[in-house]
């Protein structure tokens, strides 16, 4: 018996497992997230060019999430199905806020000024729309019907577009995958996706027009990095010079030349993987890669393991999510797809985004956690 | 909650779920295959071409620049020598705002505002990326102010280097150069990698002629750079190699005494020693300072210096080209003598002119009274026009022609330095191509007393007048007489090359010209006999003066010379060798409007064989003045007298003298 509920007399031995369940926490989990989050601060020092600022700052970034993880994890998942439509709720008056006076950072309006630190509401509907799509589609015979189809289309499509304004393409992505996910999980038939696939073709044209030239400019890099060797496709050759020139087993830790001499643009944040390859090669790659599979991979046995609609739906589209976020970044990187702005999940340099991965991994668990006994 | 909740089938979307996890698990298991093939791409197959370019990313060959070979004169002193300084310099494109940046400059180091000048001057042709010099020198103190404040100037940057300085200044100018900046033109020329890490060229001098020895070859380093190009370590060092050190010929002190003999006049002095070529002084007066160049002159000064009416970058010794006036009569005598039409012992009387026959026209001799009647050697010495006029008609223009080619008159001597003009040595073949004419009798004359289209450059005197010390003898010219290797120390001596000897049918003719030439400064009536009457030494010399302007004839010329504006006056010129009877220097001394060749330019001459042949200077005559000159001695005068038909050219028009086409820096 490895369910766990609070009981009046605990039991006097515990295993490691049961000992963080405790505490609502997976153990795989939880050492896997931590094994990542380290090979990151490892390999931050690094690509920050051996600032110990940096790296500090990370890892209060990091105590925070794990914070806001074991937080999350304590909450029982029917709290999240209950506070779902609020939840997304605050989350979109958050982001047209954003819209409407969201200060400028970078030249999108992504930040919102709270005074005390800032914020970016787009993180939170990252969690936001897969729970409010999970809700609705619990509430709802399944495999869903057209109209319910549309309505979590609709419930996925506004905060995308608010996003995509910002204009921040890689969250918009993510929030929009996160949803599909949940669609996908709730058994959306192939037709259907057949048909929004179509859809997306037909609607490449015009959103063509509609992309910032900054963003056109990366798309057309991606598919020829050499007509723009010196601005956009700099990024990507001299990603792919990085890794290349690690090798099979890296130039080893604090020694790679192309993030030490300033080659390797955005080094500590969306660049990381290509220091990472540099200095650790290919073996250390495949351990990355090991590492993000079995956290995938534990993520969807939770899942599996989900003990109503809503908590496998919720759990297996932020387990793909994460995993899109891996490979997008991944494949950015080593010039597999155009550059748009996902941080490697757990290792880039930067606050929402570990807090907002950890925060994910905090419902997992709840919803690893909170299983009651089902007579069956 | 909603009406749909009856029909759920729980169990059904579980097993839905359960499928769509696996194929979510499976897709995701592809996909991370996908993206370590693509890694092993990158990082196994391609990794060979990926870690050259890294390398080549972070790898910079850098040159490293030669040291320039250092010049001395022949006893050792510095002519040219390499001078350690901190140049302070500015890379434009890394300044957001230049003028900000002179400004807070100026705060902590002294800037004038021609350096700055030169600066704005300098940064308009050079690259945006290229370090632009904004002063040399710096002194310690502000070099140290600079490091104090250095972070708040990006861009600029204070170096260590080298710059060329020339001890003797203006005194060896014309010898010794200048360095300055490689200009497109210069580098449309040159091997652009022999330059790798140099500014600088050989302009002048020989700094330029012997740029390929002095220059070295560059080395190259290997240093890891950033992405910045900000040097971080030295990989790998390649020492090229340095200049060769040049050992002129010329003495610094002589060079010294030559230049000041010629007091306040516009001139030339050359000295050799016959023996074998060697330029012992090469003096143009007035010269300029080098150390202007080689720091980088600004356009300003260098106008000024284009524009001065004195031409102070014009080297006289080399490039001007004078009517060489009465120092041609020995040539005259010795190719009379040589072709047997002049009988050294016929005494030909002068009644102070010449008629030629058929014509009304007067070839008047300086000595209006005439010198009645004359031999070879005191013709010489009292430079008698009507003699040589008889000479010259006896032999016409053609014999003259090949007489005076084979003492190098109408060629370049062929100096090593080179940057000569060959004078003008007119043939009947020269006037019909050039004038469309044929040639006049009375041209002849003209040239036998070195007036007409005749011209040479002081140089070709100094190396004809040592052919004469050295009876036929003759050497090349040369500035450099060996060539150091400062890796070692191994000098290697530069031999000297032997010229083509005059040959004579009867090797007295060469003792009636030294005779006449003796006479001209030991003879009390000889015309240069004021520095030959007290010299420890037999000087062999001859006078000269020719004119500049044309006087019409028949207003009084003798004596009026004294008066007129300087501009105006006659070029005094002087040639000697001494000792007469074992020649160890010659000398050619040209002094611009210097009236006479007894008063301003044999006194040079004596100074510098002084000087020369004794250590020191003995000879203190009446100052060569450009402003006041003592009354003459009736005999002592040797003025050009003769006023041909047609007043003629100071100067070829085809063949003017001009500037060295050298631009600034």
């Amino acid at each position: 018996m490895n369910v766990t509920v609070i009981t009046a007399a605990p039991k006097p031995i515990l295993n490691w497992s049961e000992r963080l369940e405790r505490w609502h926490l997976d153990l795989w989990l939880s050492v896997l997230v931590l094994a990542v989050c380290a090979l990151g601060l490892f390999i931050l020092y690094s690509a920050t060019g051996e600032s110990v600022a940096m790296v500090v700052s990370q890892a209060e970034r990091l105590a925070l999430g794990l914070g806001t993880m074991l937080m999350l994890a304590n909450a029982p998942p029917d709290f999240y199905r209950a506070a779902a439509p609020w939840f997304y709720g605050l989350a979109l008056v958050l982001l047209i806020a954003c819209a409407l006076l969201g200060a400028h950072a970078k030249g999108a309006q992504r930040w919102l000024d709270l005074g005390f630190m800032r914020f970016q509401p787009s993180e939170l509907m990252k969690l936001a729309t897969p729970i409010a799509v999970a809700a609705y589609l619990q509430s709802r015979p399944l495999p869903p019907s057209l109209p319910t189809v549309l309505a979590s289309l609709g419930l996925i499509a506004v905060p995308t577009a608010l996003i995509a304004l910002q204009p921040d393409l890689g969250t918009a992505l993510l929030v929009l995958v996160s949803g599909l996910l949940a669609l996908y999980f709730g058994g959306l038939k192939p037709r259907y996706l057949a048909l929004a696939l179509a859809a997306a073709a037909a609607a490449a044209p015009l959103a063509w027009y509609k992309l910032h030239d900054y963003q056109r400019e990366r798309l057309l890099t991606f598919l020829d990095p050499s007509r723009d060797p010196l601005g956009a496709g700099y990024h990507i050759t001299q990603s792919k010079i990085a890794i290349g020139s690690g090798g099979l087993f890296g130039k080893g830790w604090l020694a790679g030349t192309q993030a030490k001499l300033d080659f390797l643009p955005e080094a500590h944040t969306d660049f990381i993987f290509a220091v990472y390859a540099e200095e650790l090669g290919l073996i250390g790659v495949l351990l990355l890669l090991a590492l993000y599979a079995a956290i995938v991979g534990r993520c969807l046995v939770i899942a599996m393991r989900g003990q109503d609609t809503f908590q496998r739906l919720l759990a297996g589209s932020l387990a793909l999510t994460f995993f899109v976020y891996v490979f997008i970044n991944i494949g950015m990187v080593i010039g597999l797809l155009p550059v748009v702005g996902v941080p490697l999940p757990l290792m880039s340099y930067g606050g929402t985004s570990m807090v907002s991965l950890l925060a994910g991994f905090g419902i997992l668990m709840s919803i690893h956690t909170h299983r009651k006994l089902l007579a069956s | 909650m909603s009406s749909y909740d009856a029909i759920k089938d729980l169990w059904e979307e579980k097993r839905s779920f359960t499928r769509r996890g696996y194929f979510g698990a499976l897709m995701s298991v592809l996909l991370i295959l996908t993206l370590t093939a693509r890694l092993i791409q990158l990082q196994v197959v391609q990794h060979d071409y990926y870690r050259t370019r890294a390398d080549d990313n972070r790898m910079r060959l850098v040159p490293v620049p030669p040291v320039r070979g250092l010049i001395y004169d022949r006893n050792g002193a510095l002519l040219a020598q390499n001078l350690p300084s901190f140049v302070l310099q500015i890379v434009p494109e890394q300044v957001d705002d230049l003028d900000a940046t002179l400004a807070r400059l100026r705060r902590i180091v002294n800037l004038s505002d021609q350096d700055v000048a030169r600066f704005r001057e300098r940064l308009r042709k050079t690259p945006r990326y290229r370090p632009v010099t904004l002063r040399t020198n710096l002194s310690p103190e502000e070099v140290a102010r600079y490091e104090v404040d250095r972070y708040d100037f990006p861009g600029v940057t204070v170096d260590a280097s080298l710059v060329r300085d020339y001890p003797l200044g203006a005194e060896a100018s014309h010898v010794v150069g200048y360095v300055g900046g490689i200009t497109d033109a210069d580098l449309a020329r040159i091997d652009a990698d022999q330059y790798q890490g140099l500014d600088q060229i050989g302009k002048v001098g020989v700094e330029k002629s012997h740029e390929d020895q002095l220059r070295g070859l560059p080395g190259t380093k290997i240093i890891e750079a950033n992405a910045a190009g900000r040097p971080l370590r030295e990989l790998n060092y390649h020492a090229g190699s340095p200049g060769q050190n040049l050992y002129l010929t010329i003495d610094a002190r002589l060079q010294h005494v030559a230049e000041q003999a010629l007091g306040e006049l516009d001139g030339a002095v050359v000295a050799l020693d016959p023996r074998n070529g060697e330029v012992l002084a090469l003096v143009s007066k007035p010269g300029f300072d080098p150390d202007l160049f080689a720091n980088g002159v600004d356009n300003a000064t260098y106008h000024a210096l284009l524009d001065d009416p004195h031409r102070p970058l014009y080297n006289r010794a080399l490039l001007g080209i004078y009517p060489p006036g009465s120092t041609i009569k020995p040539f005259m005598a010795f190719a009379g003598l040589e072709e047997g039409t002049l009988d050294p012992d016929k005494p030909v009387y002068c009644p102070g002119y010449l008629n030629l026959p058929g014509s009304s026209r007067r070839y008047r001799c300086w000595k209006r009274s005439g010198h009645g009647e004359l031999t070879l050697e005191r013709a010489i010495a009292q430079s008698c026009d009507v003699y040589f006029y008889n000479v010259a008609l006896a032999l016409g223009i053609d014999r003259i022609d090949q007489a005076l080619g084979a003492f190098g008159f109408g060629h370049v001597t062929g100096l090593d330095i080179g940057g000569e003009r060959s004078g003008l040595l007119p043939t009947r073949e020269w006037k019909r191509r050039s004038l469309h004419q044929a040639w006049f009798p009375g041209e002849t004359l003209n040239v036998g007393i070195g007036q007409g289209y005749l011209t040479v450059t002081p140089m070709q005197l100094a190396l004809a007048v040592s052919r004469i010390a050295m009876r036929g003898d003759g050497y090349l010219p040369h500035l450099v007489h060996a060539i150091g290797d400062p890796v070692g120390g191994r000098i290697t001596e530069v031999a000297p090359q032997r010229l083509p000897p005059i040959t004579v049918k009867d090797a007295t003719i060469w003792d009636r010209v030294i005779a006449g030439m003796e006479q001209v400064t030991q003879s009390p009536r000889g015309t240069a006999y004021g520095i030959g009457a007290d010299a420890p030494y037999a000087i062999a010399g001859k006078t000269g003066s020719a004119q500049v302007v044309g006087v019409a004839q028949n207003v009084g010329y003798q004596g009026a010379q004294r008066n007129i504006e300087l501009k105006l006056r006659d070029n005094a010129l002087f040639i000697a060798f001494a000792p007469a009877d074992a020649p160890r220097i010659a000398v050619a001394v040209v002094a611009e409007h210097g009236a006479e060749g007894a008063l301003a330019a044999a006194p040079v001459a004596r100074m510098v064989m002084d000087q020369y042949l004794l250590g020191k200077v003995l000879y203190h005559a009446p100052p060569a003045s450009a402003t006041v000159l003592p009354a003459p001695d009736n005999d002592d005068g040797d003025e050009g007298g003769p006023l041909p038909d047609e007043s003629p050219p100071a100067q070829n028009p085809n063949d003017a003298p001009e500037e060295p086409a050298v631009p600034p820096q």
